[in-house]
């Protein structure tokens, strides 16, 4: 548990799982004036319209690190994707598997979003095999158009609107995933399921 | 009805910004300088939700529609109405057609214009802010824009003129630990609270990109990104740090080393290009 200045307490644990144990708790038993929840890879900010205190971060310090009660069902959201990344021969390549066995892979699992930040709309998607955790491109490409499907670390993601980035991209959606008239504004958001479907 | 005659160098629609979104990607934005945005509110006797116009480096000239309470507050600029001076940090009535322009700070850098009943343009996601970042919210302004004004308005106002401090020619901002402090060399957080920082011109509603000692990483691993809030100072790769404001994003893969105290917040968000300032440690 890390103060995060006169508003916030960072609270730091173990690995997704208890990111997403940790994000259910303090969604279903708010801190009295939460006002943000921003959980991460390892860390969930909690974000209070008040000072923290003590008590406050001892309430933290003994929530359930495994989700004690079944997930509620936040939805899945199947996103139909033509797998022609100019990096899928790349990921293949660091994967030492055909280009059609790395798509096939990518279309069997059911990836859970675990975080949100990087841009409105923007969901980091668990779930990935190992062998498919491949790093970021050495350099980052300038431009990287909507709608691209990359992957880096041990995550999947997909960009909501063009932006610089350094994701390998293997394929490319139709999916609007941020729109600021619709209810709600973002398609993927943290516990979301989501599946990719090829398309060509 | 106010029409934009000309914005200054940036002009933004603000308001207390989106809290609530950040598990999406959105971060708060908001007015920068909140004290003096809700001052302005408190002066034409607004609900605090409404939006002002945050003018940053002054120049701002509309023209209004009708007869309008407005109030001018934040860094201080000269005023005028049609040519002649006007009050600063007070409530001032423009009857319909006369011109409100504003001038340069000497010191400071965001100033405040606030019209009984809140600036009205169309919110998006709760809120009319301008966020830089995303692009949320209305555009900057541009001469010929037509701002509504809106119906946020509480009780009548009943201040003539508020006493505000004046901006400090020495500024200094106060700093708790942040949750990173360890991920830096021991000596980084004494450097970062005894020795001067300048703003570069690298900065903007995300933040304050300063220069001053180096401040060297004790871990050279990578951190996994994290949540920010507005305030924290944040060490990059390259040992200078950064200093977010309202526009930050949402998270973060740097370590952060301290945090402006919020109370202070108001006061980095009036620092200007060229400023040079201290951070003191109140823990």
């Amino acid at each position: 548990m890390f103060p995060c200045g006169d508003r916030a307490l960072l609270a730091e644990v173990a690995d997704l799982d208890a990111v997403a144990a940790v994000r259910a708790a303090l969604r279903r038993a708010p801190l009295p004036g939460q006002v943000e929840l921003v959980p991460a890879a390892r860390t969930v900010l909690v974000v209070l319209d008040r000072a923290p205190t003590e008590t406050d971060a001892a309430r933290l310090r003994r929530l359930p690190l495994t989700d004690p009660a079944p997930a509620p069902d936040t939805g899945l959201v199947e996103l139909s994707v033509v797998f022609d990344g100019p990096d899928l021969a790349e990921v293949a390549a660091l994967a030492r598997r055909p280009p059609s066995s790395v798509v096939e892979t990518l279309t069997t699992i059911e990836f859970t979003v675990a975080f949100g930040g990087f841009a409105p709309g923007f969901g980091y998607l668990a779930g990935l095999p190992p062998e498919l955790s491949v790093p970021r491109r050495t350099t980052p490409r300038t431009r990287v158009p909507a709608g691209s499907v990359g992957l880096a670390g041990s995550f999947a993601g997909v960009y909501p609107r063009e932006s610089p980035g350094g994701w390998q991209l293997v394929g490319r959606t139709d999916a609007v995933l941020f729109d600021v008239h619709r209810d709600p504004p973002a398609l993927l958001a943290p516990g979301i399921r989501v599946r990719l479907r090829e398309v060509r | 009805m106010l029409t934009v005659l000309a914005p200054g160098p940036l002009a933004t629609v603000q308001d207390l910004g989106r809290p609530g979104w950040a598990s999406i990607g959105v971060t708060t934005s908001g007015a920068a300088d909140r004290a003096a945005h809700g001052l302005a509110n408190r002066l034409v006797g607004n609900e605090p939700a409404a939006a002002t116009v945050e003018v940053t480096a002054g120049g701002l000239r509309v023209r209004a529609g009708r007869t309008l309470l407005v109030a001018v507050t934040g860094a201080p600029v000269p005023v005028s109405v049609d040519g002649r001076a006007a009050p600063f940090d007070a409530p001032l009535t423009l009857s319909a057609g006369a011109e409100l322009s504003l001038g340069r700070p000497a010191i400071g850098l965001r100033s405040y214009l606030a019209v009984r009943g809140g600036v009205d343009v169309p919110p998006v996601l709760g809120s009319r802010s301008t966020d830089s970042l995303s692009g949320l919210g209305p555009p900057r302004l541009t001469a010929g824009d037509r701002l509504p004004v809106g119906t946020l308005s509480a009780g009548e106002p009943f201040v003539d003129v508020a006493p505000v401090r004046p901006l400090p020619a020495r500024p200094v901002l106060r700093v708790l630990p942040g949750p990173r402090r360890d991920w830096l060399a021991q000596e980084a957080w004494a450097l970062l609270t005894s020795q001067e920082w300048s703003v570069t011109s690298d900065s903007d509603r995300v933040g304050l990109r300063l220069a001053g000692p180096r401040l060297d990483r004790a871990r050279h691993d990578e951190l996994p990104s994290e949540g920010l809030v507005p305030g924290a100072v944040q060490v990059p790769p390259d040992g200078a740090p950064v200093l977010f404001l309202s526009d930050h994003p949402v998270t973060g893969g740097y370590p952060v080393l301290a945090v402006v105290t919020t109370p202070d917040l108001s006061l980095a968000a009036q620092l200007r290009p060229g400023d040079s300032f201290r951070f003191r440690a109140v823990r």
